[in-house]
């Protein structure tokens, strides 16, 4: 008796729906063992992180909350990825944004609701994508690895903003916190159902509708896919390969800022350290977990938005550090590896047969 | 004041140069590893850790160097065997570091060690300039020292080196010669990840000795890119982590002197100077023969071979 791994010639859809399904499932009972072995009930806390985030109204709105900047930043990691572009630096785009919009909320001197939110909006989109925008140029110029570059800006943009805050920024009535002064009621996004639910929600939602078509429906869609999936054939069909590198970049890079502007002006109303606490890395695993798709990434980040209102509540409850969360991110891309595997191979027990 | 800056150099750029000779292991058999930041946080804490409870900096040591080598055989499993996608396990490792050693290290935050102390050479520690910075340290920096030497006369001059070397450039015909791709490539991604963690455990032993949640603070990554910049050899490693052993040093010291800048715009020095080395080292690659492992990142399956 041998056993073979064999290839299999077609995966089939129940295979692929099962595989990351399963995924999530073995990664939260080995996230268990770790919890049982750093002292905690692990049942306890996945009962606690349901009832928190998915147990009341208010948990439902606080999850949704939690699920706008990812689904913005997870926008743009997967458009990057789209054309096997690596952005790790959406964390970094993401303060980037919130600091172009809060410029403007807070010394350009406009005051009309509208005029306000659309240039914010804009402000956001063009610092985060030319944040991204220049790993996209040193990609596109000379090859430069923009898995490196994109997240050395991470730490740029972050003692950047700390630069800002506690610095030019710095609000004079502040007691000397590092903040900026607040926005005023104009620069402010709308809340719902008297919950922190904001329009940032609405705005993400659309702009994942929006990349669907852009993706599915447009010249410059079918262009990233087929760049990303051969670019040598592109090339040959004639399609400019070359800055387009730096323009999905840029565009991934925008789109994560816009989360930053979300956050600012739908919850925080000034800029802070830590309007980010690691969105932008939640980001690339939902990526890959929507497997390049939009609506995927929508249906990701509502998950990923349950954990993150729930690991809130075991902070408070247990001092339980919020960076378990990543463990358990790393757990879940772990065994999703490991599925795909078993997508593309199958084990197969051989009897009686002998090889040369 | 020479002198304090080129010690301050060397202790700054040890964890570096562990990290990325770590990495030159895993990448010269073929295997990217995005993970050596957290696994540097790995080894850090089980440094500590291991440290704290036994009372015995070399135990300590040998924890990091066991712990990440574990945590390293989960990036060898997956891109190995499975033959998953390196970069997003390595990403997923870097995640689960930091996640990890977050929930295990809340006991020892705040705690104390003796660390690593040191030991002036007899006679050498007396040259002047040099002697203390390089001749009057702690054991981990002379093993470092002992690391780059020992890995080159492995690549370059061993047979095993040799079967790596073909491992990680042309899988297919090490395959053919009868070398087990699957058994160098797996080996080449545990101990190059040990070494890692040795070097988190330089961080959490040697230069502030106490455990503080992520305290690599992106030293993994310029490991990375080290790596490049190195040309995958071990000695224009040391060359690259002691410039930015240097920057950091100098960071600390306009920091420590005080001026006009912001401490904010000096701490981002060093981030800036990778990605500047990055792409002078990406643009010095492609004009000359390239030094990279021409199987970088792709997996080895026998069967799609040509």
């Amino acid at each position: 008796m041998k056993l073979v791994i064999e290839r299999r010639d077609t995966s089939s859809a129940l295979v692929r729906f099962l595989a990351p399904v399963a995924s999530i499932a073995v990664a939260l009972a080995f996230a268990g063992f770790l919890l049982l072995a750093a002292g905690i009930n692990p049942l306890e806390a996945y009962r606690e992180i349901l009832i928190e985030a998915v147990g009341s109204i208010y948990g439902i709105s606080e999850t949704l909350v939690k699920a706008t900047p990812l689904i913005l930043a997870g926008l743009g990691v997967s458009l990057a990825f789209r054309m096997q572009i690596w952005n790790i630096g959406a964390e970094g785009q993401i303060y980037i944004g919130a600091m172009g919009a809060t410029w403007v909320a807070l010394f350009s001197g406009l005051e009309n609701h509208w005029v306000l939110m659309i240039t914010m909006f804009s402000a956001a989109f063009i610092c985060g994508g030319l944040w991204a925008g220049i790993a996209g140029f040193l990609r596109a110029r000379w090859n430069v690895n923009e898995v490196i570059v994109t997240l050395m800006m991470n730490y740029i943009a972050i003692l950047l903003i700390n630069f800002l805050v506690y610095g030019p920024w710095r609000d004079p009535q502040s007691f000397n916190f590092p903040l900026t002064a607040q926005f005023a009621d104009a620069a402010r996004f709308a809340n719902f159902f008297d919950t922190r639910l904001h329009s940032g929600f609405f705005l993400a939602l659309a702009l994942a509708l929006f990349l669907y078509l852009f993706m599915e429906r447009t010249v410059w869609g079918y262009q990233i896919k087929v760049i990303g999936s051969n670019a040598q054939a592109a090339r040959y069909a004639g399609m400019r390969t070359g800055y387009a590198v730096f323009w999905v970049l840029f565009l991934s890079g925008a789109i994560a800022g816009v989360a930053g502007f979300s956050e600012v002006a739908g919850l925080q109303y000034r800029l802070q350290h830590g309007i980010s606490p690691g969105y932008g890395y939640t980001a690339i695993i939902i990526a890959w977990l929507a497997r390049r798709s939009a609506i995927g990434v929508v249906i990701v980040s509502l998950l990923m938005g349950i954990l993150l209102v729930g690991g809130d509540s075991l902070q408070m409850l247990w001092q339980l550090p919020i960076a378990f969360v990543y463990a358990f991110q790393g757990l879940i891309l772990f065994f999703l590896l490991g599925s795909d595997f078993f997508i593309q191979y199958r084990l197969k027990l051989i009897r009686g047969i002998r090889y040369g | 004041m020479v002198e304090i800056l080129l010690d301050a150099t060397v202790r700054a750029g040890t964890p570096i140069l562990f990290a990325t000779l770590g990495a030159i292991l895993n990448e010269r058999a073929g295997i990217i590893n995005l993970g050596i930041e957290g696994l540097m946080l790995i080894g850090a804490l089980a440094g500590f850790a291991g440290t704290f409870y036994s009372g015995s900096v070399f135990i300590g040591v040998l924890c990091a160097f066991v712990a990440a080598f574990v945590a390293g055989s989960i990036h060898a499993f997956i891109t190995v065997p499975l033959r998953g996608n390196q970069i997003v396990s390595g990403l997923a490792l870097t995640m689960f570091g930091i996640g990890v050693t977050a929930l295990f290290g809340r006991g020892m935050v705040g705690e104390t060690i003796v660390g690593l102390e040191r030991i002036a050479l007899p006679g050498l520690s007396l040259l002047p300039v040099i002697g203390r910075p390089l001749f009057e340290q702690d054991i981990l920096i002379y093993t470092s020292f002992i690391l780059v030497f020992l890995i080159w006369f492995f690549l370059y001059r061993t047979r095993v080196g040799l079967n790596l070397r073909t491992v990680g450039e042309n899988p297919a015909a090490a395959d053919t010669c009868g070398i087990s791709v699957s058994l160098y490539r797996f080996l080449a991604v545990t101990s190059g990840a040990g070494l890692v963690g040795v070097g988190g455990a330089y961080l959490s032993l040697a230069m502030t000795p106490m455990w503080i949640e992520n305290m690599s603070a992106g030293r993994g990554w310029i490991a990375v890119a080290l790596v490049i910049f190195s040309g995958w050899s071990s000695h224009r490693a040391m060359f690259g982590a002691y410039l930015f052993g240097g920057i950091t040093a100098m960071q600390l010291r306009f920091q420590a002197i005080g001026t006009d800048i912001s401490t904010h715009i000096l701490q981002m020095l060093p981030y800036i100077f990778t990605i500047l080395l990055l792409v002078f080292s990406t643009i010095r690659l492609q004009k000359g023969a390239s030094q990279q492992p021409q199987g970088l990142g792709l997996p080895y399956d026998r069967e799609d071979r040509k």
